[in-house]
């Protein structure tokens, strides 16, 4: 019995060896010949990479005064994973508890926190599901202590330092659109800037329209990286080792706070004005540009306060702001409109078919006759308000902005105008003379200003009007299947515009000629066209940026307004405009508007425009530059649906000229006209 | 030629040649016959070796943590000081009585491990959805299912050697009074849901009818039979849902990181991440990390594999080899049957034990809940490991030098009622 026992015994040893030598084998494997492996994975497994966010710089205007500021707060964040995660009622109830505690609504904390997925829509959570999404910034330290110290409570909330951004609006001044805004980066531009996606930097908020956009590479500075051991639960043991934030770059504009604010005011005042009336003006836009290309002020009619895109957008806030659901009528403040709106620039054009017609070869020191009324391919077109004046000069017709007589110099130059190229169809027809000095004028293209918004308005050159019919006589507006020669007006347009849409005619040329019909400018490509008139013929790329200063004071980066091209007008027939343009505000169509401005301080020269169109009311465009001898400023003011520019855009300018030059009992903005050199800015306080 | 003998020839032994020396009572107690020489003195210096080590990682393992909540870091080390000593204590304590003896008491120390077990299904506290605990006054707990496996060895032993028959082999008869005997106690536990010790349970019964001498095919039909039992418990889905994915996970840790998987990642990772050397006792990241889970108890072994590397972890699973391996030489020089049974079941228990325990942190094993003997945090599985080696040098210790014959003679038919009397007077 025993030893049969026994011998049996011998196979547990057999099998106590085997598992020892199977135990050994293993660990030996794992410990000594796999371990870096696991190593690297432990190492993976117990530290994180914290990205830290960087203080974004500072928008200054040309003095030094912050437009824009960035701080660093203390922020309260959800991450809904982690509270979906932990709580059976997708977080409601802690949803609940943290509403009052950051003093909002049930609903508004709710609203911030949802994704924005099909169907709906702002306010939403534009990130990933799995990022922490900010819900308030500057809270109080007890708050956040509150928060912090009940973690059982608040499961995936945290509250953290981060930056957020202030807007101090120095002496009122509030380029809202110029600015643009700030908004938490999306997953689309993290992928495409290759951020990585860990710690804070779904947090980072990046420029999403004007300067904040144009400069935001620039402005953001330098996330560091903070490399923390971490234990199971995610908890932070400890620094390992990082590098720190690089706060951005200062960006010193050329605006000018004071001048702003009494550009915003003139605009405001001038929008009154035409409402009192009894016209729309819901939008409108005026800027100050200095002759070197510079702009000191540039307003959008209407505009909003910038602190709305802090702490959430809501739905109703972002209906106003582009004019979307029922909010049509706003105006749509978040549209810059001095680079965006593009409006009929009317009379103000005149100086372009001037300069057009003396290249054309017609004399600088003739007479040209301005009827009451010109016959033009069988259509009737009046001088506007005006009775007929006999022969004069073209200086005289720019003064008294007789329409006829460039009605009849944009029909002689469209007959010598190489007249079979305007009924060739194709995408290559030539330019015509006229329109090739408009765009030679910087209009009908981008100018090139350091924002990312900008229209390019419209020169009805033969090549656009090949494609305006290629896109609308079979599709887009589909002419051919919408006009009928015996309807309505608009249908007898489009039966016409169907039949031959690509032909320049006579009747265009004519009226394209005063800045009508097809033509369509931005203001800023106005304001710069009139900066070219007024430094003698130099067409510049604006700029409202100075110069980029680091964190430290140190010069990074100076921004200068770059020349485009030297217009193709002689000298000569320059200071011949800009004489002419003096006397519309002494005897002139601006002359009532001008009634009693101090011109021997201060000499302004300048161009009425009033565009009409077909079923609204007129634009209102006042272009003038000032000093008429050594012009260092240029100032439009163009107002859609307001009215004549004389009544409208020319009392702004002069409240703008008064403000900057402080005539007529305003105080200086800007004595002399003269922008500050750059300013040096102190190191940044840490 | 001369003859005779020499001058200076043999005058018979030196003076104190017979003479008896003088030894200290040291030396003769482990002089050969001696009375210490009975014991395994290597075993106890290797039980109480591996108890100290488990003792050194427990604290190694809950240092950090208790460090960092601000509660006392030696608060582990001192309990578990505490248990190794009562246990070294109950060894000897149970070295001292006679393994016959015990036998004898055998139905009542069954009978009482049974009631343990349905204690705990009674009043049993609930810890990750096992009842595997009953609460003593003084803030003490006692863990049934650790006693179950001394329970079994005694019962079974007795059971399988009871009958001493002509050729040495237990009747059919026998072995199924064995299994009816174990059974109780193996679904007990499995009704806690302690499913690791269920399977030494089951192991420890299967090998100890193995050894016993049944015939050969019985061993194949009772492998047929596990198999059989295996397929039909992953077939009818006896196991619960959870318990079948721990069982299988092991496989492929990393398809499950946030589930079932993650301890047994973590675990390994924690081992391999060791290396040769280890990173050095209290300077494991796994371990003051938190990330794997039991660190103390279950995953014990992480903490050696990651804080004393390759190194560690050998000397530990040799330490371990070597417990078994005495206890199959104890098995061995046994007396008889019942003696023989006790210290094979105790073998298997300590090797099969260890092997899953090890084998689960380095994933050659499933994810059971079973402590690494002697090194485990936790005073149950303390004393009753203790208790077999105890259990070991008895049936080492009464080993007669007559073998067989001495316990041939040995009187079974009256165990029961001397049993009963001695067990109540000596209690």
């Amino acid at each position: 019995m025993i030893p049969r026992s026994r011998r049996r015994l011998f196979g547990l040893y057999v099998i106590a060896l085997a598992m020892l030598v199977a135990l050994g084998g293993r660990l030996w494997y794992l410990q000594v010949l796999d371990t870096s492996q696991y190593k690297a994975l432990a190492a993976v497994n117990q530290t994180r990479t914290v990205v830290v966010p960087a203080v974004r710089g500072m928008i200054t205007d040309d003095t030094g005064q912050p437009l824009v500021t960035n701080q660093a707060s203390l922020t309260v964040s959800v991450n809904m994973m982690d509270l979906s995660q932990t709580t059976t009622d997708d977080g409601s109830a802690v949803l609940k508890r943290l509403a009052p505690l950051l003093h909002m609504s049930d609903k508004t904390l709710s609203e911030k926190v949802r994704l924005c997925t099909k169907g709906v829509s702002q306010p939403c959570w534009t990130g990933s599901p799995y990022q922490p999404i900010p819900v308030a910034e500057n809270v109080s330290d007890k708050v956040a202590l509150q928060i912090m110290e009940e973690p059982t409570q608040f499961p995936g909330v945290t509250a953290q330092v981060q930056p957020v951004v202030d807007y101090p609006m120095p002496d009122g001044a509030n380029p809202a659109q110029v600015l643009g805004y700030l908004q938490p980066i999306t997953q689309a531009e993290m992928a495409q800037d290759h951020i990585p996606e860990t710690g804070f930097a779904q947090d980072d908020l990046v420029g999403q329209s004007g300067l904040e956009a144009q400069y935001n590479a620039e402005l953001t500075g330098k996330p560091g990286t903070q490399i923390v051991s971490v234990n199971a639960a995610g908890d932070v043991l400890g620094t390992v080792g990082g590098t720190p934030a690089q706060t951005g770059d200062t960006l010193i504009t050329s605006l000018n706070s004071k001048v702003q604010a009494v550009v915003q005011t003139a605009l405001n005042d001038a929008v009154a004005r035409s409402r009192a009336e009894g016209n729309s003006a819901d939008q409108g836009a005026a800027i100050v540009e200095t002759t070197t290309g510079r702009i000191v002020a540039m307003a959008s009619y209407p505009d909003y306060n910038p602190n709305v895109w802090t702490n959430g957008i809501s739905q109703s806030e972002v209906n106003y702001l582009f004019g979307l659901g029922g909010d049509s009528g706003s105006g749509e403040p978040a549209y810059n409109w001095a680079t965006q709106g593009q409006y009929a620039p009317g009379s103000t054009f005149k100086v372009t078919s001037t300069a057009a017609a003396v290249a054309d070869g017609y004399s600088l020191y003739g007479l040209y006759n301005c009827p009451a009324s010109v016959n033009i391919d069988g259509h009737t077109f009046i001088n506007d308000g005006n009775p007929s004046e006999g022969d004069m000069t073209l200086q005289e017709a720019l003064i008294q902005s007789c329409d006829t007589v460039y009605y009849e110099l944009g029909y002689d130059m469209y007959q010598t105008d190489d007249p079979a190229a305007n009924s060739v169809l194709s995408a290559h027809a030539p330019t015509q003379k006229m329109q090739q000095m408009e765009l030679d004028w910087g209009f009908g293209n981008y100018t090139g200003i350091d924002l990312p918004e900008e229209s390019t308005g419209t020169i009805p050159t033969r090549q656009w009007l090949y494609y305006m019919w290629e896109d609308n006589a079979h599709k887009g507006q589909d002419w051919c299947k919408n006009g009928n020669a015996n309807g309505s007006y608009v249908q007898q347009i489009e039966y016409d515009d169907c039949q031959d849409g690509w032909v320049w005619e006579p009747g265009q040329a004519a009226i394209a000629a005063i800045g009508q019909g097809y033509i369509t400018v931005t203001p800023l490509q106005l304001t710069n066209a009139y900066t070219a008139l007024a430094n003698g013929g130099t067409l510049y790329a604006p700029k409202i940026g100075e110069a980029l200063v680091s964190a430290s004071g140190k010069l990074v980066q100076k921004i200068n307004p770059t020349v485009t091209r030297h217009l193709p007008v002689s000298s000569t027939t320059l200071a011949y405009i800009r004489n002419a343009l003096q006397g519309v505000v002494t005897q002139g169509t601006a002359a009532g508007a001008f009634a009693g401005f101090p011109l021997n301080q201060v000499c302004v020269a300048g161009k009425t425009g009033t565009a009409q169109i077909e079923g609204a009311v007129a634009t209102s465009v006042f272009a003038s530059f000032a000093p008429c001898s050594n012009p260092k400023l240029v100032v439009v003011v163009m107002v859609p649906d307001s009215g004549y520019g004389a009544d409208v855009a020319a009392p702004a300018v002069r409240q703008i000229w008064d403000g900057i030059f402080g005539l007529e009992g305003h105080k200086a903005a800007l004595p002399g006209g003269n922008l500050p050199a750059i300013p040096t800015l102190k190191a940044a306080k840490k | 030629m001369t003859v005779g003998l020499p001058s200076r020839g043999w005058a018979g032994p030196r003076t104190g040649t017979f003479a008896p020396r003088s030894r200290s009572a040291l030396a003769r107690a482990f002089a050969k016959g001696g009375i210490a020489r009975s014991w395994d003195w290597p075993l106890i210096l290797v039980a109480t070796g591996l108890s100290v080590l488990g003792a050194i990682l427990v604290w190694a393992a809950t240092e950090p943590q208790l460090r960092a909540a601000g509660i006392n870091p030696h608060y582990y080390l001192e309990k578990a000081a505490i248990w190794a000593f009562g246990g070294l204590i109950l060894m000897f304590v149970v070295a001292c009585i006679d393994y016959r003896r015990i036998r004898r008491w055998t139905p009542w120390l069954y009978g009482l491990s049974l009631l343990l077990l349905l204690a705990v299904l009674a009043h049993g506290q609930s810890v990750n959805g096992a009842k595997a605990w009953i609460a003593l006054p003084g803030g003490f707990q006692v863990e049934p299912s650790e006693f179950a496996k001394l329970g079994l060895v005694l019962s079974v032993a007795w059971l399988l050697s009871r009958r001493q028959l002509a050729d040495g082999r237990p009747q059919l008869r026998d072995v199924a009074l064995a299994v009816l005997a174990a059974a109780p106690l193996i679904l007990l536990v499995e009704r806690e849901p302690a499913l690791g010790v269920m399977f030494v349970l089951l192991v420890m019964l299967a090998g100890m009818i193995v050894v016993s001498g049944i015939r050969l095919y019985w061993v194949l039909g009772l492998t047929a039979a596990v198999t059989g039992g295996v397929y039909a418990v992953a077939k009818l889905h006896l196991l619960k849902g959870y318990q079948l994915t721990r069982l299988t996970s092991f496989l492929h840790p990393e398809q499950n990181i946030a589930g079932v998987g993650y301890n047994a990642l973590q675990a390994k990772i924690a081992v391999a991440s060791g290396g040769m050397h280890g990173q050095g006792l209290f300077h494991g990241t796994f371990t003051g990390g938190n990330f794997v889970p039991s660190v103390q108890t279950d995953f014990i072994f992480t903490v050696a594999g990651e804080e004393l590397g390759f190194v560690g972890c050998a000397v530990i699973v040799a330490l371990l080899s070597f417990v078994v391996f005495r206890a199959i030489r104890a098995a061995q020089i046994a007396d008889d049957m019942f003696g023989l049974l006790v210290a094979a079941g105790i073998a298997i228990w300590f090797g099969f034990q260890t092997f899953v325990n090890v084998g689960m942190t380095i994933g050659i094993m499933p994810i059971t809940g079973l402590p690494l003997p002697f090194i485990s945090y936790g005073g149950s599985a303390i004393f009753a490991d203790m208790i077999a080696i105890g259990l070991l040098q008895s049936v080492r210790r009464h080993h007669s030098l007559f073998g067989e014959q001495a316990s041939r003679t040995e009187p079974t038919r009256v165990a029961g009622r001397d049993g009963v009397a001695t067990v109540r007077s000596r209690w």
